[in-house]
């Protein structure tokens, strides 16, 4: 990290940093760690800086938090480049990228309105992880783009 | 068989899909050997749309294997009227029953549904999704009347929502078929199930016109194109009128063009049709019967006869 963006955000003691978010899908890294503001979690986040590996990215620091690699790996369906940086006493003591998982569970919801998981059933969303888009594993709908947009 | 559950025809191996034909064959040729195959066994109905054809060979298939019903009835006089969730009517139902037919308008609804029940589930049609056993029946009358190796098909009509289609094009991948799909531009094939096409290597082409392909056909299978699917109904008049058929149709075609139709039809199938050498349609829906038996027998854990 330059000594630039060290000024937009100081060191976390302890928890998580998400680095090399693509510009901008920081609201959405958010959403998948179901950090809506209201649990109290202290989160720092930076968007759009200039970044040599992906032009724009965003950082989001989560402290006294350590993701799961299985939380992380959902990211990757919208961050692929993310970087994890797991702190302790201001000191990085693991590193991990995301890695497309083979389904992801209760994450995203099926765009489909005739799909069964829209109805009021205890089922979680379920869907299976394409090369290049997301699939319903109720109703095999498929989503290319804008997967971000189906993140509950 | 496998499978406690038939879900989807994807589901489905070409040797499953033999299992069933060739004991379906079986009971063709001698039902009454079946009579007593499963005395006492129940089959739960749970249909949420309307059914004729499903629900009553289900029916008839338990019944002709010694088995009965035990029938949820219309969605009105059941408790799904006082907003009981589909997951807790078949943990309800499973306890009545020795294995359960679904049709339910959402999609995945059996695949849901399977997964809170032990006893077999099997999908009568789930929304636009699949409709396995109509897939299995339309398949024993493709070996019946042309054979499943060497198969030119065209498939006609609504392939966007037709849950037939669906089913049909996916089992059809486990054999050497030529898929042809004649639709309107807007009922075209579904992006996942040309999707799963094109992953099994399955030969397909799409076409807007059925006059394009059909001397090349042996089985023309015809499904009905909804008024409701167009925002217009002067469009789908147009529309629908572009994808029916006639005995004039067909006068000029291969004598052993097969033409079915999961039916019901409204007017793609001209009753002149009906006449002619081609029309396999209603021995189709009496397939229904001895291939559901076989599914069942199957499923309720029929050794080889």
């Amino acid at each position: 990290m330059s000594d630039d963006q060290e000024l937009r955000v100081s060191k976390i003691r302890n928890g998580t940093v998400i680095d090399h978010v693509n510009g901008g899908a920081s609201m959405h890294v958010l959403s998948i760690l179901g950090i809506e503001g209201g649990d109290g979690d202290t989160v720092s986040i930076v968007m759009n800086v200039p970044s040599d590996r992906l032009g724009k990215k965003d950082i989001v620091k989560v402290e006294d938090r350590e993701l799961s690699q299985a939380e992380v790996d959902v990211l990757s369906l919208i961050a692929p480049a993310a970087t994890i940086n797991i702190i302790r006493d201001f000191e990085v003591i693991e590193k991990r990228r995301v890695a497309r998982p083979e389904e992801v569970v209760g994450v995203l919801s099926c765009p489909n309105p005739q799909c069964i998981t829209t109805e009021d059933e205890p089922v979680e969303s379920r869907f299976e992880v394409l090369e290049d888009g997301v699939r319903c594993c109720y109703c095999d709908t498929i989503v290319r783009d804008d997967v971000a947009e189906l993140i509950d | 068989m496998r499978h406690d559950h038939i879900i989807s025809a994807k589901q489905l191996s070409r040797s499953d899909i033999e299992e069933v034909l060739d004991r379906a064959a079986e009971i063709a040729r001698d039902p009454t050997a079946f009579r007593q195959r499963h005395p006492g066994a129940l089959l739960g109905l749970l249909f949420f749309e309307p059914s004729t054809r499903t629900k009553m060979s289900f029916s008839a298939s338990i019944k002709r294997l010694g088995g009965d019903i035990v029938d949820m009835g219309p969605v009105e006089y059941s408790s799904v009227k006082k907003g009981e969730s589909l997951a807790d009517t078949v943990r309800v139902v499973e306890g009545y029953a020795d294995a359960l037919v679904l049709r339910h308008p959402m999609e995945g609804s059996a695949k849901m549904a399977s997964e809170f029940v032990d006893v077999p589930l099997i999908n009568g049609g789930d929304g636009a999704g699949q409709h396995p056993t109509q897939t299995l029946l339309d398949l024993y009358t493709i070996r019946e009347n042309a054979g499943l190796d060497d198969l030119s098909i065209g498939i006609m009509g609504d392939l966007k929502y037709g849950r037939t289609v669906h089913s049909l094009a996916h089992a059809l991948t486990n054999f050497d078929a030529s898929q042809h799909f004649i639709s309107p531009e807007s009922l075209r094939l579904p992006r996942n199930v040309r999707y799963d096409l094109h992953e099994e290597g399955a030969t397909i082409r799409e076409h807007t016109a059925l006059d394009t392909v059909l001397d090349s056909l042996d089985v023309l299978y015809v499904t009905r194109i909804q008024e409701e699917r167009f925002p217009e109904e002067s469009e789908y008049r147009k529309v629908a009128g572009e994808y029916r058929i006639d005995a004039e149709t067909l006068e000029s075609t291969r004598d052993d063009l097969t033409v079915l139709h999961p039916l019901p039809r409204v007017d793609e199938i001209d009753h002149d049709v009906d006449a002619t050498s081609h029309a396999q349609y209603f021995q189709q829906a009496h397939n229904g019967v001895p291939v559901r038996m076989a599914l069942l027998d199957l499923v309720l854990g029929g050794e080889s006869a």
